[in-house]
């Protein structure tokens, strides 16, 4: 069962009390990012509805914004998601070949994630790195300039986390 | 060099600090503005200086606070939209990100004027890491004094919250913001009533970019008339440019309106020319919405003038002939580039980007997209640029929100002034497979046609 603990439930509550009585649906935005973060970087039905019991709005509610906008994955993710920017100015600057690479090293499709579980790849739109493209996002920030070098280097690190976190 | 009012300190080692932006100068313009001004005589100069929203529509600013209704006992709101989503625009990042502090002065000031005690930055969801910065910047304000209750002495309290936004351009939009600020979906609404009337829970709202509320500081700090002397015609102050795509130098420049678009592009202190030696073919000088140019009317307007970084003169001859400054997102194009591809990017980005609320942009935008891949694959028909024109012509004006405007141009130039690209990727198909059309004639000398 998906609940937040203690600590959650303090930043839950710091969220909510940044608006005004009543209005705490609000926070739901931010409170779905760190449902995300805390229950395994993505938004399960179960999650969607304790979100909504929380925030005391109805399950519909949470699930149309949930739908809506990007960032919000509705499916598990591997634990490095590789969000690359295909959109005109990057593409300008050889965002393709970028995606190419990747997948090609990955064995995998935009959309797909490694069998290892380990490496989703995701093409996404405009995230406003244009002067430094080619770019990807992973996690809480920004890759950028990228070559086919720096995407191995890359792929290096995170498969070295992986394995000493394991 | 140009005058700087925004980035002058940017440089400065430790300026993310307050220690080192305070001791910089900084907070000043709170200090004059809480202790020796009422409310209005701060909407006055923001008048006086001519300010234009920075984020692309160009809206007076003084102008839009003097807007904001003040039914009694009802809370107001100053909201400051930091979604910048525009492809080509990553100034308010650059800000937020380097001088953080100067937004939190810019939103003080401005909260005070226009009663604010509860102030939203709402920031686009993929910033993460800005975030925090912000917050820590909120955070060293309030140890000192700059925020909370009974600020500098004055009575006046406030409180700067920052919400992340999870992706989606149409935040962007004031109202559509607003809706996701309140936890929903970002549909944008219909006006009136304008947000200044009934906003954020539907009290009275000003939204505003990070841009303008950060030129807030130097507004009070030198006043608006001086301020107004900066720049040239409507195009007062100083303005941030994101530039990217084929130069040199991409990167987020100041500056103060007068300079040519030719000097921006080729010297040193801005792009430092097109990469790898190659020509200028395009550009799209304000953010993906705005008309793309090639380099013969870039540079010079229809009539042969020089075109300069300001926004009467990015817009001399209309749509026929111009463009805009927009958000300041300066997008450039080097021969080798494909008109075609690019507008494809842009479409699919729009598609995606639509909330699907209105017919015309939901549908639309999706047909855009599919004949734009058609013609860039080489299975397109002369038709289909007809039809891409009948569509985008239908999109544009015939939705609540800009965008489905936004959708529309970036087709309708790129047709406009690229027509032979286009008809050249279905009449060689096969050729357009392997290469692109290049530079042809599209830095060539216009022909002037006396009136």
């Amino acid at each position: 069962m998906v609940k937040f603990n203690d600590e959650q439930l303090i930043e839950f509550k710091r969220l909510v009390s940044r608006y005004p009585q009543g209005k705490q649906k609000s926070a739901l935005l931010p409170v779905l990012h760190l449902a995300q973060q805390s229950f395994g970087n993505w938004l399960s039905a179960e999650t969607l509805d304790y979100v909504a019991e929380l925030l005391e709005i109805k399950p519909i509610e949470v699930y149309e914004v949930a739908t809506f906008y990007s960032m919000y994955n509705l499916k598990p993710v591997g634990t490095y998601m590789f969000e690359v920017c295909q959109t005109g100015p990057c593409m300008l600057r050889g965002s393709d070949d970028i995606i190419k690479y990747i997948g090609e090293k990955l064995s995998i499709k935009p959309g797909e994630t490694t069998t290892d579980g380990l490496f989703t790849l995701k093409t996404v739109e405009c995230l406003g790195a244009c002067g430094y493209a080619p770019m990807m996002q992973m996690g809480k920030h920004y890759r950028e300039h990228l070559t086919k070098e720096k995407v191995d280097a890359i792929i290096e690190d995170c498969r070295k986390n992986a394995a000493i976190n394991n | 060099m140009g005058v700087k009012l925004l980035l002058e300190k940017a440089h400065v080692e430790g300026i993310r600090s307050y220690e080192v932006y305070r001791r910089e100068g900084g907070y000043r313009s709170v200090e004059k503005a809480l202790k020796t001004m009422s409310t209005d005589a701060i909407v006055e100069e923001v008048k006086k200086s001519g300010l234009r929203g920075r984020g692309g529509a160009g809206f007076p600013a003084g102008m839009k606070w003097s807007f904001i209704a003040k039914p009694e006992g009802v809370p107001r709101h100053l909201v400051c939209n930091a979604d910048e989503s525009e492809p080509g625009t990553f100034k308010d990042r650059y800000l937020m990100e380097n001088i953080p502090h100067l937004l939190i002065e810019g939103l003080i000031v401005s909260s005070y004027a226009l009663g604010s005690h509860d102030t939203y930055i709402y920031i686009r969801g993929e910033y993460a890491w800005i975030v925090d910065i912000l917050e820590n910047a909120i955070g060293e304000a309030k140890a000192n004094g700059w925020l909370g209750k009974n600020i500098l002495g004055t009575g006046f309290d406030c409180e700067i919250h920052v919400q992340r936004g999870a992706g989606a351009y149409i935040c962007g939009e004031e109202t559509a913001l607003i809706e996701s600020l309140e936890g929903k979906r970002g549909n944008p609404r219909l006006k009136p009533p304008f947000p200044a009337i009934k906003g954020l829970w539907e009290r009275p709202t000003v939204v505003n970019n990070v841009e303008t509320l950060a030129s807030v500081v130097p507004i009070i700090n030198l006043g608006g008339e001086e301020y107004a002397k900066i720049g040239v015609g409507r195009s007062t102050g100083t303005k941030l440019i994101s530039a990217c795509g084929n130069i040199n130098k991409p990167g987020v420049y100041e500056i103060d309106m007068t300079i040519s678009v030719e000097e921006f592009i080729y010297s040193d202190e801005y792009c430092g020319g097109i990469a790898n030696g190659k020509r200028l073919k395009a550009c799209i000088p304000g953010g993906s919405s705005v008309p793309i140019l090639p380099a013969n009317l870039l540079l010079k307007t229809a009539k042969g003038e020089t075109r300069y970084m300001n926004y009467e003169s990015l817009s001399d001859g209309g749509f026929a002939t111009g463009s805009m400054l927009g958000s300041g997102g300066f997008i450039v194009l080097d021969e080798d580039q494909c008109v075609v591809k690019n507008t494809y990017t842009l479409a699919r980005f729009y598609r995606h980007e639509s909330c699907g609320q209105c017919s015309p942009c939901r549908e639309g935008t999706g047909w855009m997209e599919k004949l734009l891949l058609r013609l860039e694959n080489g299975q397109g028909k002369i038709s289909d640029i007809d039809l891409l024109w009948d569509i985008q012509s239908k999109i544009e004006g015939n939705t609540i929100c800009p965008l489905g405007d936004a959708a529309a141009w970036p087709v309708a130039a790129a047709i406009r002034h690229f027509r032979d690209e286009f008809e050249w990727h279905v009449t060689h198909a096969e050729e357009a497979q392997k290469r692109n059309f290049g530079l042809a004639h599209y830095a060539d000398a216009r022909q002037l046609v006396s009136a």
